[in-house]
Formats: C-alpha cells, sequence, structure tokens
C-alpha cells in the first residue's frame, strides 16, 4: 500500500487472524534460531502477530532462559515467501542491509540479530531488537511524559537524518531512484486518471513544474520519516521506522516530509511534526555533516508532500469507489482530501507573498 | 412528500443509535469503524446544512472568474478552471483566484473535517 498511514489506512480485516499452524511453524523455526544465537537454554516465547499488512508481516516474542527476557521483532514476508509487491516498497532483506548500514551511520535504529533467507523454516524475514516507546503522534504531542523529548526531537531528527543521507548510495543499487519531478508526474498521473478535477491541485501541480529546485546530488532517502514511524521514549528519537518506501533521491524530501501538515497531528505552529522549529532541525542537520538549508529550501517540498498525501488519500478512496473495498473507513478518507487542499492554500499564499 | 421525520432529523436518529448504543458494545475494529461511521454521518448532517449556500457562492465566484454564462453547471465551472491553470491561462497571479480556492476550501473543510489544524490557521490571518 502507498504509505501507510496507519491510523487511516491500516490494512485491518485480514491481519488479526493469523493461522495457528503459521504461528506454531514460526515458533518452532525461531526457537531453533534462539538456541543457536543465544545457547541451548535459550526458549521463545509470547509470540505474538502485531499488525501485518499487505506487504510484510511483523511478529513480537522474547528469548528467554538466558538471563533477563530480550523482547525482539520479527520481520517476515507473508507466508515467509517474497511476492511482487508494489513497485514502491522494497524487500526484506534490502530493509534488514538499510537497518544495519543505518545503524553504523549512527542513525537510531534497532540491531538486525539475524537474517533468514527464503527456502528455511523461518522463510525469508530478518529478526530485530524490540524498542521502546510510542509512535502514536497525538500523544507524543500531547502526553507530559514526552514534554523533555519534544524540545530535543526536532534537532534528534536532523542528526538522524544527516546519518541516513550519509549512507554512501552508490552501494546501494536495487533501490529504486525517485526525485522530485519524477514524483510530482507520477502523482499528477494517478489523479488525473481518477477524473476528479480540484482545481487546488492543478494550482499546485502547475506551481511546482514552474519552480522546481536544481537537483542536488542523489543520497539514501527514507522516504516516510514522520510521527507515526519514529519511535519515541522520554529522552526523544529511540528509533527510526517503516524503511519500506527507501530510495535514491533529494535530500529535502526527508525535511520536507516531517513537515507536512498532516503529520503535525494538530499542532501547526510547530512546523517539524508539530513539536519543533525547521531552523533547529537545520541546524543539527548541517552540523552533523548534512547539507546547508534554509526553511525557504524546503516550501517546494513540503507542497509536493502536501500534494502526494492528498493524493494519496484520493488513491484509498479509489479503492471504495472502484468496489475493491467497500469498509466505510475507505469511503469516510475522500473526505481527508480537503485537509491536504487547505495546507497547500496556506503554502501557495506563502510563496506568492514572497514573490 | 412528506417531511416528517426529515432528512437531517433520520441521520441524527442513526448517529446516536451508534454512539450511544451500538458502538459502546463493540470492541476492537468493529468499534473503530462505529467510530468512523458516526463521523461519517456527522459529515452529512454538516453537508446538509451548508452545501447549497456554498455552492450557490462557488458558482457565482466562478462565474465572474471565468467570464462564464450563468447556465453553466458548477461542474463544468470547476473544469473549465482546471483547464486553465493547467494550460497557464490562470495561475497564482490571477487576481482573485487564490482567494476564491481558499473560501471555497474553508467552505468544504467545514463540512468535511471541521476540527482539522489548517482551517483554523485559514480563519485566520498568518501571524
Amino acid at each position: 500500500m502507498l504509505s501507510r498511514g496507519k491510523s487511516l489506512a491500516g490494512p485491518f480485516f485480514p491481519v488479526i487472524v493469523a493461522k495457528m499452524g503459521n504461528a506454531e511453524q514460526i515458533a518452532t523455526a525461531l526457537d531453533s534460531w534462539a538456541k543457536l544465537k543465544f545457547g541451548s537454554t535459550a526458549a521463545v516465547t509470547g509470540l505474538k502477530r502485531l499488525s501485518g499488512g499487505a506487504s510484510q508481516e511483523t511478529w513480537a516474542f522474547a528469548v528467554t532462559g538466558t538471563g533477563p527476557d530480550r523482547p525482539l521483532i520479527l520481520r517476515r514476508a507473508p507466508g515467509g515467501v517474497s511476492k511482487a509487491r508494489s513497485s514502491e516498497a522494497i524487500g526484506l532483506s534490502m530493509e534488514a542491509d538499510l537497518l544495519t548500514r543505518a545503524a553504523s551511520a549512527g542513525v537510531p535504529v534497532p540491531p538486525v540479530l539475524g537474517v533468514s533467507e527464503a527456502g528455511t523454516d523461518l522463510g525469508q524475514a530478518f529478526i530485530m531488537d524490540r524498542i521502546s516507546g510510542e509512535t502514536i503522534g497525538r500523544k507524543i504531542l500531547r502526553d507530559e511524559e514526552f514534554a523533555g523529548a519534544r524540545k530535543v526531537l526536532a534537532r534528534q531528527c536532523g542528526e538522524a537524518l544527516a546519518g541516513i543521507h550519509s549512507i554512501p548510495a552508490d552501494a546501494l543499487p536495487d533501490l529504486p531512484v525517485s526525485d522530485g519531478l519524477s514524483q510530482l508526474a507520477k502523482y499528477e498521473s494517478i489523479y488525473r486518471a481518477f477524473d476528479l478535477p480540484r482545481p487546488v491541485f492543478e494550482l499546485a501541480i502547475a506551481w511546482l513544474k514552474a519552480n522546481a529546485p536544481e537537483p542536488l546530488p542523489s543520497v539514501l532517502v527514507h522516504g516516510d520519516f514522520r510521527l507515526g514511524n519514529l519511535m519515541i521514549s522520554e529522552e526523544g528519537l529511540a528509533s527510526v521506522l517503516d524503511w519500506e518506501l527507501a530510495h535514491i533521491g533529494d535530500p529535502r524530501e526527508d525535511i520536507a516530509w516531517v513537515c507536512v501538515n498532516s503529520w503535525r497531528f494538530g499542532h501547526a505552529d510547530k512546523r517539524v511534526g508539530g513539536f519543533g522549529d525547521l531552523p533547529d532541525l537545520l541546524d543539527a542537520y548541517a552540523a552533523a555533516g548534512g547539507g546547508k538549508f534554509s526553511p525557504r529550501d524546503i516550501d517546494w517540498w513540503e507542497m509536493l508532500g502536501s500534494l502526494k498525501w492528498g493524493i494519496m488519500c484520493m488513491i484509498m478512496y479509489e479503492a471504495y469507489r472502484s468496489g475493491a473495498d467497500p469498509s466505510v473507513e475507505r469511503a469516510a478518507i475522500g473526505r481527508r482530501v480537503s485537509e491536504t487542499e487547505i495546507d497547500l492554500v496556506y503554502l501557495l499564499e506563502g510563496v506568492r507573498n514572497h514573490a | 412528500m412528506h417531511d416528517a421525520p426529515s432528512t437531517a432529523e433520520m441521520v441524527e436518529a442513526v448517529k446516536r443509535f451508534i454512539d450511544d448504543t451500538a458502538a459502546p458494545q463493540l470492541t476492537g475494529h468493529a468499534a473503530f469503524h462505529a467510530r468512523v461511521a458516526s463521523n461519517v454521518l456527522g459529515t452529512v448532517l454538516r453537508e446538509l446544512a451548508e452545501r447549497p449556500a456554498a455552492e450557490a457562492g462557488e458558482k457565482d465566484r466562478l462565474v465572474a472568474l471565468l467570464d462564464a454564462g450563468p447556465d453553466a453547471t458548477l461542474d463544468a465551472l470547476n473544469r473549465e478552471l482546471c483547464e486553465r491553470i493547467r494550460s497557464g491561462a490562470a495561475g497564482l497571479s490571477t487576481p482573485g483566484l487564490l482567494d476564491h480556492l481558499k473560501t471555497t476550501t474553508i467552505a468544504q473543510l467545514s463540512v468535511d473535517q471541521p476540527n482539522y489544524s489548517g482551517l483554523a490557521r485559514a480563519l485566520h490571518p498568518r501571524g
């Protein structure tokens, strides 16, 4: 599925009921793995399907019998077999590779402890530490326990993004390549195919085409760096999750995506994720070795981000309109497109006033 | 045709049933979808109240903006506006265009998602 705003778009129905036979097979395979990894007294406990989705299964479990219980996560291709997915989502072995490279670059990510290939008992999968914290945007922005985290999070995001963007892109030849104008062209064609004309989108598309910034040298882009995909503890950024939309592209795309108002969860006055100020993120980004950008450099990409999310909402509504998914949720999301239209109007007013 | 109960009264009755009776007995995804369903009915109620006047205003503005005849449908007017923006005949510097889009979007969002943060921001001058 295209970006996966979890609370909006989670593919809920098929994922709850994992077949018991499947779970037993996984538990047995994990138990063997744990004994090899941690010693013969190790055992697997508490295996539970967390979420899932079109592309990957996620399971929580713990290894016991070797000291304190060690909470772990299994990421696994459905049925252990990798299937053709949307052209956007990367595969599991690539995801494990990226997590390992990100850890080496100083990005907070869960350590990968094991990788399993197709054809084994576990199937195509990898195992990583389970980091504790909160991912729900509204709680992170509201709850008192995250008050300290909110103060440092913009700078931590800048440092993490600088780390991600420092990972040599030429070592990742299998990642898709996608820059700003190619994304604009792709989303415009999707929008046109719906034949649901929206003048605000037309104006945003026209302005983005006429004002595209000079391209920068390509970097590894996380592709979905925003609240919801960041594990936050009381100290701040504990882990960067959800690497499935990683690609080679422009570093400003990641910086802008966390600024898109749809991910500020009601706190529109704080440009970075509803918690921070963009100059703080940009200062930390440059100090950590990233490029030097001004907030104005991010405007074009934030507008592209709002447009993309609006068209993603149209895609989800299209699942209702076409009859593919008759749920009330898919119908309702069609009435969230106007959220991105008001944000685009605001951004267009800003660039008009600066012109 | 009779109008007692009115459309709005019938939708209100169903929404109240979901909120007060059905939703509290549901758990998990069914409870989530009941909340979504209730929100959809809230949208329907706002739409019943607001769409006629909002569309009349939208149409008046489009007729003036496009110098169109009064018989054109709203859909045709919006398609014409989209075509002019796409072709470059209208754009950010066209007098009244962005203000029209802002007014129209505020009306749309007041129906769709009246609590969205971007709506409050649009209704107050840029600080």
